[in-house]
């Protein structure tokens, strides 16, 4: 099942039975590192799902921005995974999170140049050529600047898609609190974006905060995040949105009205 | 900044080698992510210490053992080896036991799927059958009563009282169970693990109708395919 250009949620296993009732979202997403196991009730549960809904899965431990070749295991399963669950988009982001065969859990940031690029693309080649599809490339959160940095991330985005002909998932709540973070206008970030790349969009909340704003994914998406994606979609169109809700998870009624918001957008019954 | 330098400032108090103040924002995820995963994974043991304790405990774990590779669901597999020389929860002598029960659950959780023993088949033809240990069974010998400490603060009145010895995890469909099994069941498991005959893997001198009743009501055991 291909993503529907709707609104998605990020699947967790509480809401499975919630998930029962007709036309409750329209596609899921997974992480896929959560799901390489195995056996046992998370697998079973995915499998449900997936009769049911068109998936997506996002990984978060590629380590695509690292240093380090990528890592052959984890390669495998992945492939293992997504052979058996066939989702219809496979994403992963624009980070390293891997070095020296610790992995740190998290989406660490690097610097754009031409070397970076080079990696980044070379990376890229490898996962895309193994797999056998294509992957989306989500951009980061950022909270600080790199003197070695050389061009604009959305240069730098750009030219990976061109390279390697990977497609972009565009995070506008990243977007956001990059903008947020290092002081400049997210509209203009979108403008030099290259949306005609864009296979998927994600929304999410954040955690209030003074001198940082901090990529939670524990809270509504906020009314500035809301009126960027009503930009986006001004200029692209309908395109399958993920609500990201991954911390201080709330019940599934609460997700499906922040979808439904989306959804009222995606299909303009509301203005932004 | 190479990426070396920036994950051995993340995992130390050293100062950052770039971005200063900012860059306390990765070292704080990092370490309070995998302080989440880990107090997921081990709740009586975070309930046993509380969670200031826990997350502390957790930052020092995390620094000498990071995580190997990406898949989360079974990390922290080193901490209940590396609890028994964590000096400020000596007080607890029986932590390391309860994280072993701990961390043997969520292994059988996401053990293999197989389907158990057709019993009716030691009716029909037991010379035929050479058994196997369940892919999720799990055996581990407890000196303190581990498995009433963990049932206790998981909310499994059931097991409240079970005794020290040994332990007995297996998921024969898709939910886990433990219970208690008599002394030799770990041995005998071990043994059909290494090819034995049942016969021959029941240990001398222990309770060998108890210990089958204990495999077979678990659904420890599987017919070894050839």
């Amino acid at each position: 099942m291909p993503l529907p250009p709707a609104a998605g949620i990020g699947f967790k296993p509480q809401h499975a039975r919630a998930l029962d009732a007709p036309g409750a979202v329209s596609w899921l997403e997974i992480h896929a590192e959560n799901y390489m196991v195995d056996g046992g009730p998370r697998l079973a549960l995915l499998a449900e799902m997936s009769q049911r809904f068109a998936m997506s899965a996002h990984g978060v431990g590629l380590s695509i921005g690292g240093e380090d070749p990528l890592d052959p295991d984890h390669l495998a399963r992945l492939r293992g995974l997504l052979d058996w669950l066939n989702p219809a988009r496979f994403s992963e982001h624009l980070a390293w999170s891997s070095h020296g065969g610790a992995y740190l859990n998290d989406l660490l940031p690097l610097p754009c140049n031409t070397a970076t690029l080079d990696r980044v693309c070379a990376h890229i080649d490898e996962v895309q050529q193994y797999l056998g599809r294509q992957m989306l490339l989500e951009n980061p959160t950022s909270y600080m600047v790199f003197d070695d940095s050389t061009m604009s991330e959305t240069d730098f985005l750009a030219r990976i898609g061109r390279r390697t002909g990977c497609g972009m998932l565009l995070d506008i709540e990243n977007v956001f609190l990059s903008a947020q973070n290092l002081g400049f206008a997210p509209e203009r970030y979108l403008d030099a974006y290259p949306l005609d790349m864009v296979g998927e969009i994600h929304l999410a909340g954040h955690a209030p905060g003074d001198d940082v704003l901090i990529d939670t994914h524990s809270a509504p998406v906020t009314d500035p995040v809301w009126a960027l994606y009503a930009r986006v979609l001004d200029r692209i169109g309908p395109t399958p949105t993920l609500i990201e809700w991954d911390a201080d998870v709330p019940d599934f009624a609460t997700l499906q009205a922040e979808a439904a918001r989306a959804h009222a957008l995606l299909t303009r019954r509301v203005p932004a | 900044m190479t990426q070396h330098g920036f994950v051995a400032a993340l995992l130390s108090d050293a100062a950052p080698p770039v971005g200063a103040a900012r860059f306390e924002v990765y070292r704080n995820s990092v370490t309070a992510a995998l302080s989440a995963t880990l107090a997921e994974a081990f709740p009586a043991v975070a309930k046993l210490v509380g969670r200031r304790f826990f997350d502390a405990m957790a930052r020092d774990f995390l620094r000498a053992h990071p995580p190997r590779h990406p898949v989360m669901a079974l990390y922290g597999d080193a901490l209940p080896g590396w609890l028994k020389g964590f000096a400020p929860a000596a007080a607890l002598p029986y932590l390391p036991e309860v994280a072993a029960i701990e961390q043997a659950w969520r292994v059988s959780c996401h053990a293999a799927d197989a389907p158990p023993l057709d019993v009716t088949r030691l009716a029909t033809d037991p010379d035929a059958l050479t058994l196997a240990p369940h892919p999720s069974v799990r055996s581990l010998t407890t000196r303190w009563p581990a498995l009433s400490i963990w049932a206790r603060n998981t909310d499994r009145p059931e097991l409240a009282n079970a005794p020290a010895g040994e332990v007995l995890i297996c998921r024969p469909a898709l939910s886990v169970q433990a219970r208690p099994a008599p002394a030799g069941t770990g041995a005998t498991l071990a043994a059909l693990a290494q090819g034995h005959p049942l016969g021959a893997a029941l240990p001398d001198g222990a309770p060998h109708a108890e210990i089958l009743a204990c495999l077979f009501s678990a659904g420890a055991l599987i017919e070894r395919t050839p």
